[in-house]
């Protein structure tokens, strides 16, 4: 198979080794790595990075392919490649596994030096801020001085919104997607019920599974299962799924009877199949946890006030996880605080999904003012 | 840079904070920002347009005006700025009133419907008028809120809002002395300048 001519083509992860970070907790994390992939080429004066920052269940790779056998892309692929927004002809984009995953940067299933087994359980509470300290680690490894754009989506865009309150001197645009300064309520007890599901599966086994030789499979597509419910609108499954029954005619009623559920399950089983259960933990907590405004005395205006970069602030209108509201909140602190900021609600029926998804307004957008950061950085 | 734009960008002040409701294509504050250092922020809510802002480097925020101003606080600006939007709007008199909540000053600009030539169409033919300055037929028009010179007036002051600055233009953007001596009738675009009145 031919790979398709706006795709950056073939990608091979590299690792990066560290000696050790402390983290926001105060625990101290060992050697660790973290495994990333890049596209397109650093020019000379390295001013045309820019950082992709993974959501919940994201990785490094966000383009291309492994191999000229897979299926699909890397998960951001339709912003990512030559001509596209984040466009690899003029920008160098790096795109980390996040510390704490399950995708080949250090976490979880990883060996314990200190034991000699999985950290399983026992691997340290990871916050956002620890993220973007290990990836301010791995720019100085990749002689990157200052990313001229770090982008997210969902907690991808969080993590964007930390560099540039921690990080001011070193990111120039942060572009924030589907995102929020912090979780509702309601956004919690959809993560709480997700790690109820992994926490309550016999297969847990208090995190020890991987020692076990077991998996909590049950669990991890149930939380699989309700997120994904939430991650799209109503309107979407209408149109992806309707009523449609499986077997076209009312069966026992206990099977697997209407198309969405089908589709739930598939999901459910493959995220099982793929993901670490306390990974999901970990990073759903990140997301909990996450609140920049916390150590501001709860002003998001006084939180954001340091930073240096412009902001570009996307939302989605049937976005119910990451409400326009939330996008709007951020954007109103950035005006009262006097920052750069342009901002823009999407018309898109497809929920919190739409951000990964071929909207065109949403991807001229993005075009449009990541070819104004080129410029900035020469590459225009 | 359009005319109209020209002039209201004197009677801006340096450095001023600024809002722009209707920002367009960013023209008017891309403009501010470059000759008299603003900082600025621009509402728009048409796909086009915050498109040709983006490009044009400004700072625009997708927003309805028609959903109030309620999200910017009191006094968050030194200026708000609404260039030909008010007849447009779905509660202009509300809207007046939050301009001057959150900004100390603000400028409004709109098209005369006093105008001789609208009353001559209206009077003789007995059709809506369509001018220059009206270009749309009424079915077709944007403007569901088109006013006089003196009807603006008239609602400033029950608004208790204060004209600090008001004058018109001809349909060459000239401040003529004539015109401006008979605004109503023969002003083809206002301009004012308004604070809050005394309470």
């Amino acid at each position: 198979m031919a790979l398709p001519s706006d795709s950056v083509g073939l990608v091979t992860p590299e690792t990066a080794r560290f000696d050790s970070i402390t983290l926001q907790s105060g625990a101290r994390l060992g050697e660790f790595e973290l495994v990333y992939e890049t596209y397109g080429a650093l020019n000379g004066a390295r001013s045309n990075a820019v950082l992709i920052c993974h959501a919940l269940s994201g990785n490094h790779h966000a383009a291309g392919y492994h191999t000229e056998r897979d299926k699909r892309p890397g998960w951001w692929d339709v912003c990512i490649g030559p001509g596209k927004p984040i466009d690899t002809n003029r920008f160098f984009v790096v795109s980390l596994n996040n510390l704490g995953g399950c995708d080949g940067s250090t976490g979880p299933r990883s060996t314990d030096a200190a034991t000699g087994e999985p950290y399983g359980p026992t691997f340290p509470t990871v916050t956002v801020k620890d993220w973007v300290l290990a990836q301010t680690m791995l720019a100085d490894e990749l002689g990157i001085n200052a990313f001229a754009a770090v982008v997210g989506g969902s907690l991808g865009g969080m993590q964007a919104m930390q560099w540039a309150i921690d990080f001011p001197e070193r990111i120039r645009h942060a572009l924030l997607i589907a995102c929020a300064s912090k979780l509702s309520a309601q956004n919690i007890a959809f993560n709480e019920i997700a790690r109820q599901a992994i926490l309550t599966d016999p297969d847990f086994r208090g995190g020890h599974y991987v020692k076990a030789g077991v998996n909590p499979n049950r669990g991890l597509m149930l939380a699989r299962m309700l997120g994904h419910v939430t991650y799209l609108s109503d309107d979407s499954m209408g149109n992806k799924f309707g009523r449609e029954l499986k077997s076209g005619d009312i069966g026992s009623g206990h099977g697997v009877e209407f198309q969405v559920e089908s589709y739930l399950h598939h999901q459910g089983q493959v995220f099982a199949r793929t993901f670490d259960a306390n990974t999901y933990l970990l990073m759903t907590r990140a997301l909990d946890y996450f609140d920049p405004a916390r150590d501001y005395g709860d002003d998001l205006v006084r939180a954001l006030s340091g930073a240096r970069c412009r902001f570009l602030v996307v939302s989605f209108s049937t976005d119910w996880r990451f409400a326009p509201e939330r996008s709007e909140e951020i954007v109103d602190a950035l005006v009262a605080a006097g920052k750069d900021v342009v901002s823009a609600r999407i018309e898109a029926t497809q929920g919190h999904d739409s951000f990964l998804l071929n909207v065109p307004r949403y991807l001229n957008v993005l075009s449009t003012y990541l070819r104004g950061v080129a410029e900035e950085c020469g590459q225009g | 840079m359009r005319t109209e734009l020209r002039i209201i960008a004197e009677l801006v002040p340096e450095r001023a904070q600024v809002l722009d409701l209707g920002c367009g294509g960013g023209e008017l504050l891309a403009h501010l920002m470059r000759e008299k250092a603003v900082t600025g922020y621009g509402l728009d809510n048409d796909a086009e347009k915050i498109a040709a802002s983006i490009r044009a480097g400004v700072n625009v925020i997708e927003h309805d005006l028609n959903d109030g101003l309620e999200r910017f606080p009191d006094g968050s600006f030194d200026m708000v700025l609404m260039t030909d939007t008010l007849q447009a709007v779905r509660a202009p008199a509300r809207l007046l009133v939050e301009m001057l909540r959150i900004g100390l000053e603000c400028i409004v600009t709109f098209p005369n419907f006093g105008h001789w030539r609208c009353r001559a169409q209206l009077a003789t033919r007995g059709r809506m008028p369509v001018a220059r300055h009206l270009p749309h037929t009424w079915f077709e028009t944007p403007n569901i809120h088109l006013c006089t010179v003196a009807d603006f007036e008239a609602l400033c002051q029950s608004l208790g809002v204060a004209i600090a600055d008001g004058f018109v233009v001809d349909h060459a953007y000239r401040r003529r002395a004539l015109v401006n001596r008979f605004p109503n009738l023969l002003g083809q675009t206002a301009f004012y300048r308004l604070t809050r009145g005394l309470e």
